[in-house]
């Protein structure tokens, strides 16, 4: 089984990847989320920090937060050739009836010679579970 | 969950509740296995309550649980009070399969199959984060969603044969690239030309039965050992932010009060939203076409160049699996307009109908069922009976049955090669990693699949492919 250490675990699921992401609290849960998202992709380990960007969302509530947030890996992944080394600076507030996050992703652009995994193609709402009590969890199954 | 078994691979989910229509499952005793095991028949049951569906929702005989609709899913919408979902349609628009015959036997190409193989993945960027070899303007790849497969063959990517031989003609000309959001067209720009990854491959196969030799003449395939080509791919990461994209604005706009799971957001067919997802949706169809026409002409110059002719190399069929499009069908006895989503699902039609190209008019249609790594593909025939059945609709492949984490568990991509290698099969793959997760043994039995689709009638049997030589990205 995977390292709980990593601040992430993955589940059986019959077609998907599922999984859980830990933290002291939402923000950590979420960049762990990241983590474990970028786990299906590549090994962020051999990435380095080269370069970095800006990451601004404003959503709803949590769910269509946390989906837009993976979805800002994706995004930088196919557009650029992003890989994602790090979350950086990563805050989430509350202002009115919208929630704002913003971040910094460190990484560096796909180069030859990196093992690259699997596809993920989007993230999705199916299963999905915001826990903020105590410590936080976030758990998301993503389409492959 | 209350199933009826109606006939022999045919069951019912009554109509109960807030069920607006019945769903009715096409499935064998052992596929249903599956199938209830997953959540797969409380979503065609969460489908069935949707505003404006007509006859029944329909389940496919590879279904699997999906994201609010079940893989596997077919749904059809009146036009004046129904609706239009993403999640009907899929993350992956118009993820699809070409198929291409060659004059070539398997004893022809094995010398060269290595070489055959290698040239292609030089061609072909495959994998994950993997950039095509042309960079496009924006102007350009708004030219490319607007006019589809039509687009690669005026600049010189394969034929107006082609074009006849692929759903839609190669172009929705609904599109209106106009829409789709600067997010979706900066993820398609590097991506035109690529096969991307996970389940998606380009395998050389050879014909290994032919169980109706007169439709399978009709088609290009003559013989046994004959040389053929399949791939399979979508509209890679533009494909997957119109999706999100329109989601987002479904929720944001209409809401998800009152729906029984987030991911069947909808929208009126006749609202403005409704109206433009179908027109970015469209556009992403077409970016699927010219993307696997591009593939089909690299393909031809590889084998022209490795094997001296690509002579007789012509496209069997091209089908989409994810798509929502205006059709024509009989409902309750009378004819009408009605908007088919299509998740996981291939359209299957008789002879006839206006839609098929003329060379199978006669006949009906060529369905290609693409199996899993190392697994038997199929050609199958459309039916006029699939109309009434399920719209024109059949299964679209094997369907997962295992996490890529258990995959990956269970198999090493090495020992999946050499497993591969035994049965005579050549693979190359950008990752071990991705190959273990592939390995068929993670997907349903596509054999299967395909029977029951036959038995129903939804899709005859018309031949069996088997790979020689398989690229996975």
């Amino acid at each position: 089984m995977p390292k709980i250490s990593q601040g992430f675990k993955f589940f059986a699921h019959p077609a998907d990847a599922k999984f859980q992401a830990y933290g002291g609290n939402l923000e950590e849960a979420f960049q762990n989320a990241a983590y474990a998202l970028v786990s299906l992709m590549w090994d962020r380990d051999r990435v380095r920090p080269e370069m970095s960007y800006p990451v601004a969302l404003e959503a709803r509530d949590l769910k269509q937060l946390l989906v837009s947030f993976l979805e800002e890996v994706l995004y930088l992944l196919d557009s650029r050739g992003f890989l994602l080394h790090s979350v950086d600076e990563l805050t989430i507030v509350k202002e009115g009836h919208r929630f704002l996050l913003r971040s910094r992703f460190g990484g560096d652009r796909c180069a030859e010679g990196l093992e690259t995994f699997g596809e993920v193609k989007a993230i999705t709402y199916h299963e999905m579970v915001i826990e903020t009590d105590g410590r936080a969890m976030v758990q998301v199954v993503v389409d492959v | 969950m209350d199933l009826k078994k109606i006939g022999p691979y045919t069951y019912e989910i009554a109509q109960h509740g807030d069920m607006k229509v019945p769903a009715v499952i096409y499935s064998s005793q052992n596929l249903l296995e599956g199938v209830r095991r997953d959540m797969t028949l409380k979503q065609a049951r969460n489908v069935a309550c949707l505003p404006g569906i007509q006859r029944k929702a329909y389940v496919m005989p590879d279904a699997h649980q999906g994201y609010g609709f079940p893989i596997g899913g077919v749904a059809a919408f009146d036009l004046e009070d129904g609706i239009i979902s993403p999640g009907g349609v899929g993350y992956d628009i118009n993820c699809g399969v070409r198929l291409l015959r060659t004059e070539y036997s398997a004893e022809d190409v094995k010398p060269k199959l290595r070489q055959l193989l290698a040239a292609i993945c030089r061609e072909v960027p495959a994998g994950v984060g993997k950039a095509g070899v042309i960079r496009l303007s924006k102007r350009i790849l708004q030219d490319v969603c607007a006019k589809g497969a039509e687009w690669a063959v005026e600049n010189g990517y394969g034929t107006k044969t082609d074009l006849e031989r692929t759903e839609e003609y190669g172009r929705m000309s609904s599109a209106d690239p106009a829409v789709l959001s600067p997010r979706a067209i900066e993820r398609g720009i590097p991506q035109l030309g690529t096969l991307g990854a996970g389940n998606h491959f380009l395998e050389i196969q050879k014909v290994d039965e032919i169980y109706d030799p007169e439709t399978a003449r009709i088609f290009g395939l003559q013989a046994k050992g004959q040389i053929v080509v399949m791939i399979h791919c979508g509209s890679r990461g533009l494909g997957h932010q119109v999706a999100s994209d329109y989601i987002r604005a479904m929720e944001n706009k209409v809401g998800t009060g009152g729906l029984p799971d987030r991911e069947l957001v909808n929208a009126p067919i006749r609202s403005a939203l409704g109206q433009e997802y179908y027109k970015a949706m469209s556009a992403a169809v077409n970016f699927a076409f010219a993307n696997r026409q591009m593939i089909v002409h690299w393909v031809r110059e590889v084998f022209a160049r490795v094997l001296g002719s690509a002579e007789g190399m012509d496209q069997v069929y091209d089908v989409c699996h994810n798509v929502a499009k205006f059709e024509r069908h009989a409902i309750h006895g009378q004819e009408k307009k009605v908007c088919i989503h299509r998740k996981g699902a291939t359209r299957s039609f008789g002879m006839g109908r206006a839609e098929i190209p003329e060379v199978y008019r006669d006949k009906g249609q060529p369905v290609i069922i693409p199996g899993s790594m190392g697994t038997a593909s199929y050609i199958l025939l459309g039916t006029e009976a699939a109309e009434q059945l399920s719209f024109g609709s059949t299964a679209h492949g094997a369907g997962r049955v295992m996490s890529r984490h258990e995959a990956r568990r269970r198999f090493r991509g090495e020992q999946v090669k050499q497993d591969l290698a035994g049965k005579g099969i050549e693979l190359q793959a950008t990752s071990w990693r991705g190959v273990s997760e592939e390995a068929s043994q993670a997907y349903k039995d596509v054999d299967e699949v395909v029977r029951v689709s036959h038995e129903v009638g939804i899709g005859r049997l018309v031949a069996r492919v088997v790979p020689v030589g398989v690229i996975k990205g």
